[in-house]
């Protein structure tokens, strides 16, 4: 029997105080998400439970129990707090997948500032921008990243703390720190910041169709939908050995590969290592995982590889699998149904939801291709592209919305009410956002398309926006087209998402190039490094296009529809409006 | 293939390495298992072989496993060299 038993049921039953119930949670303790997740956990008898079980390239494991995670956060929260770090600050976390990355995003919540995570991939020119949005006030990274910091440091004024948390100490400059929590004493002890549920607790950073990232802004009352969810969607049990393969930098691995199973006292593994098929599968065989929580580009790059790479381990271990990031296709259900035994559940969220809205639930019949339905307690429908009214016919094509006012919804973008109040469908032009939060006949627009079928499941179509979703990461085309123009070479640039295999998309760049520059080869793989360099691989063009001008409107702006249109083959749409120059 | 090799592993080090790195590979390194290269970089990389040599490395040679070292990787240049 899953966690969630009918979900019928629990929908027809549905309150959020049953999370509170699954965590017996007494009336009047503190709510703090890092608290939560390791003091209380203590508290409970459990401190001598594995909390992680980590292994790095090279074979490196060390395994962690809860009391490891309640003295090294507290570590990380006095360290800070020493430092002047006062509550509401935002302090970035820019590393790799190292256990220190665990225990100081802990920590940041524990004293009451805000843990800003950021993908360690990212470029200094993503990683300042985003420094420089949130006003950021320290950031703690490695010897491997801190280089980038360099790189921006003094264009960023109230970045005023590098902390250097692993590698070699005599690296690190003079206006540096260097901190390894686990070489110091012990925390035993450290009061923990008293935050109420509308405390700010973490800022993630999603990117848009226009304009630079946004940090969508979370609370401690967050941990209400992460752990429910972590509990009816994962299904995670006490005995459970649980993966999340997401990085931090972004939020499911934070919601999930955090929160959501460190408020149960799931004992989790993580592998800080590059990907390939067979060092996976020798980490679920070796750690004996039993529920994974992955990527569909992951999965597709597994199938990939073939079926006969699986049956060289041992992972019988496995009794629940789901996946997130962007729609998993049929085919990877159906194979992953005859290669594991299992089925991928996929589940539907955002940065910005906090939390899965649109799952498939263990149990529930699975329609491979589906979204699934929405989670009890969300609701959910598609609006009309043009009316923005809830459609109500099966099969009809409509913008996904939800009822604002689920716990782990985000509060704010960060100093950008306006950009906020527009994801409201019916929002007064002066509603503030604890307004939007709460109004009854309010939707927030998530900006996917998707239909309805008649037994209540959701099926994806696409995003309603130009923003490209590549290996299940968002990223914007304003970001990398500012980055294209940059290059000496380059005039005028557009970035749109094309089809990929693996990925779904990948980001493909239509440039027009300054006079004395021809198209080469060389140019092309000179262009593809300097984006790689700047932003991310992720945002690195997998393809360039020279044109001699790119498709405009009549006032100028370049036309990414049209340029997507072609590299997916579909219909132009209307071309009149466009400018003949 | 000691050239081949010292031209790839030249361009890992410049493109994906700091300077203070360079030293910590040699061409029995991991790179995609170590992370050094991820999955999305692999792209350029193979683009620069393909520019370099004037060949074509078909999608499904080109593994996060033929790519893990630069042995790895010059092994299969030289067979699409003929």
């Amino acid at each position: 029997m899953s966690n969630i038993g009918s979900y019928e049921k629990r929908v027809e039953d549905f309150s959020w105080d049953t999370a509170r119930e699954i965590l017996n949670w007494k009336e009047g303790e503190l709510l703090n998400i890092g608290a939560i997740c390791s003091d209380r956990i203590c508290r409970m008898g459990r401190g001598d439970k594995p909390a992680l079980i980590w292994e790095g390239f090279g074979d490196r494991r060390s395994v962690y129990t809860f009391e490891d995670l309640r003295a090294y956060s507290n570590g990380f929260a006095r360290f800070l707090k020493d430092l002047g770090i006062q509550p509401g600050d935002r302090v970035c976390i820019f590393m790799d997948k190292i256990p220190s990355l665990y225990f100081s995003f802990l920590g940041i919540l524990k004293m009451g500032a805000i843990a800003q995570p950021l993908f360690s991939a990212f470029g200094d020119e993503s990683l300042e921008v985003r420094l420089a949005s949130a006003g950021t006030k320290a950031i703690l990274t490695t010897s491997k990243h801190v280089k980038k910091v360099r790189k921006v440091r003094e264009r960023l004024p109230e970045l005023k703390t590098v902390v250097v948390v692993e590698g070699n100490p005599d690296r690190v400059r003079e206006d540096e720190v260097f901190f390894d929590v686990e070489a110091g004493p012990r925390v035993d002890t450290f009061e923990v910041y008293p935050s109420g549920p509308e405390t700010p607790s973490v800022l993630h950073y999603t990117s848009g169709t226009t304009g630079q990232p946004k940090g969508a802004l979370h609370v401690h009352n967050s941990v209400w939908g992460q752990a429910l969810t972590a509990s009816w969607v994962l299904d995670l049990r006490d005995d459970d050995v649980y993966w999340c393969t997401a990085d931090p930098g972004w939020v499911t691995g934070t919601s999930y590969g955090i929160i959501g199973p460190w408020s149960l006292g799931i004992t989790q593994c993580v592998l800080d290592s590059g990907f390939t098929t067979s060092r996976w599968y020798r980490f679920i065989q070796d750690n004996r995982v039993t529920v994974w929580y992955s990527a569909p580009t992951a999965i597709r790059a597994l199938m990939k590889d073939g079926d006969e790479v699986v049956r060289n381990y041992d992972l019988s271990s496995l009794r629940h699998l789901a996946s997130v990031g962007e729609p998993l296709n049929p085919e990877a259900v159906i194979w992953s149904g005859e290669v594991f035994g299992l089925k991928f559940h996929d589940t539907f969220w955002q940065t910005e939801t906090g939390a899965m809205m649109i799952c498939n639930y263990p149990g529930m019949e699975i329609k491979p291709g589906s979204m699934g339905k929405p989670f009890p307690g969300i609701e959910a429908t598609v609006l009309d592209l043009a009316t923005h009214e809830p459609l109500q016919d099966p099969g009809k094509v409509g913008l996904i919305a939800f009822r604002p006012g689920w716990p782990s919804m985000f509060r704010e973008y960060w100093k950008k009410p306006d950009v906020y109040r527009s994801k409201f469908v019916g929002a007064p032009d002066d509603a503030m956002p604890e307004e939007l939060r709460t109004g009854g006949d309010l939707w927030y627009v998530s900006g996917d398309r998707a239909s309805i079928d008649a037994d209540g499941y959701f099926w994806f179509v696409g995003r309603d926006d130009d923003v490209i979703n590549t290996g299940g990461h968002l990223v914007g085309p304003f970001e990398i087209e500012s980055a294209l123009v940059e290059h000496e070479a380059i005039a005028e640039a557009a970035a749109v998402g094309k089809p990929d295999e693996v990925n779904m998309e990948v980001v493909k760049a239509f440039v027009t190039l300054k006079p004395g520059y021809e198209p080469s080869d060389e140019l092309e793989l000179d262009i593809m490094n300097f984006i790689r360099k700047r932003l991310s691989p992720l945002a690195m063009p997998q393809e360039i296009e020279y044109r001699d001008r790119l498709p405009k409107t009549r006032s100028g702006k370049i036309v990414r529809r049209y340029l997507k249109a072609l590299e997916w083959g579909e219909e132009v749409g209307d071309l009149s409006t466009l400018s003949d120059e | 293939m000691d050239e081949m090799k010292e031209i790839v592993l030249e361009y890992i080090v410049d493109e994906y390495l700091d300077e203070d790195e360079g030293d910590e590979v040699s061409y029995d390194s991991p790179l995609i298992s170590s992370g050094i290269v991820d999955s999305f970089s692999m792209v350029s990389l193979k683009r620069f072989l393909e520019s370099k040599y004037r060949i074509t490395l078909p999608d499904e040679e080109a593994t996060p496993e033929a790519f893990d070292t630069v042995n790895s990787i010059c092994r299969l240049v030289q067979k699409h060299l003929g």
